[in-house]
């Protein structure tokens, strides 16, 4: 297991998502999955940086471990900020027309998609997101 | 991310290269902001893009609506990994891909 606490802000996306690739090719995780990974990365690291704090600037902890049989990569996403739960909200309606569309809750309904797992728990002041997808 | 235009007469097409996602999302607003104001045909070239992610997708979509009115949209050369989000999402209905 590795973990990283950094500022959750918008500039350090790139640093979680190269702390987590760096694991994922050690694994010689497939090209596809992890681009997937690094795709919600942006989405729930992103909505840390957005809201968890805002407007000021708070630490977030992501901590990547793997299991076997078979095997999966465990990203979890730990903040102190404002409570929320991300799978809370509906998931949008995908054949609307370009004119009638909203783009809010997108961007959590491709990581739910593309994910094998995703699971929220708030405990002892901590939002907690996990993701599991399977490599 | 990388972004290259060319202009020929009301037409305009932007190759991108890299990921379109929070980081790199408002370089692309900000130049498509500058760049489509008289643009009746817009390519937009996703051959060098690796991956996008809904902050890119909310780019796509303000700008389709704005070409909706002046014009067309076309998206090329799409890789299969942004070819699944589109779907996934809808975007294959709202979107122009050749």
């Amino acid at each position: 297991m590795k973990e990283l606490t950094i500022d959750a802000t918008v500039d350090n996306i790139t640093r979680v998502t190269a702390f987590v690739d760096e694991q994922l090719e050690e694994l010689g995780c497939p090209v596809k999955a992890q681009m997937q990974i690094d795709i919600a990365i942006d989405e729930l690291f992103g909505n840390i940086a957005h809201y968890a704090y805002n407007p000021d600037v708070g630490p977030a902890t992501v901590r990547v471990e793997v299991v076997k049989d078979p095997m999966a990569v465990i990203i979890t996403f730990i903040d102190n900020g404002v409570q929320y739960d991300p799978l809370a909200k509906a998931d949008p309606d995908t054949t609307l027309s370009a004119e009638e569309r909203e783009i809010g809750g997108l961007g959590i309904y491709m990581v739910k998609k593309s994910m094998d797992e995703i699971t929220y728990e708030y405990k002892n002041g901590q939002n907690i997101l996990r993701i599991k997808k399977h490599i | 991310m990388n972004i290259s235009k060319t202009v020929d007469g009301t037409s305009l097409s932007i190759a991108l290269e890299g990921r379109l996602d929070t980081t790199t999302a408002p370089q692309l607003d900000e130049e498509l902001k500058n760049s489509i104001g008289d643009c009746t045909t817009l390519v937009i070239d996703f051959k060098e893009l690796e991956y996008l992610s809904s902050a890119g997708l909310r780019i796509l979509l303000s700008t389709q609506k704005v070409m909706n009115k002046q014009g067309k949209m076309i998206i090329r050369n799409v890789n299969e990994t942004i070819m699944e989000v589109f779907e996934m999402t809808g975007f294959v209905d709202i979107l122009t891909i050749e």
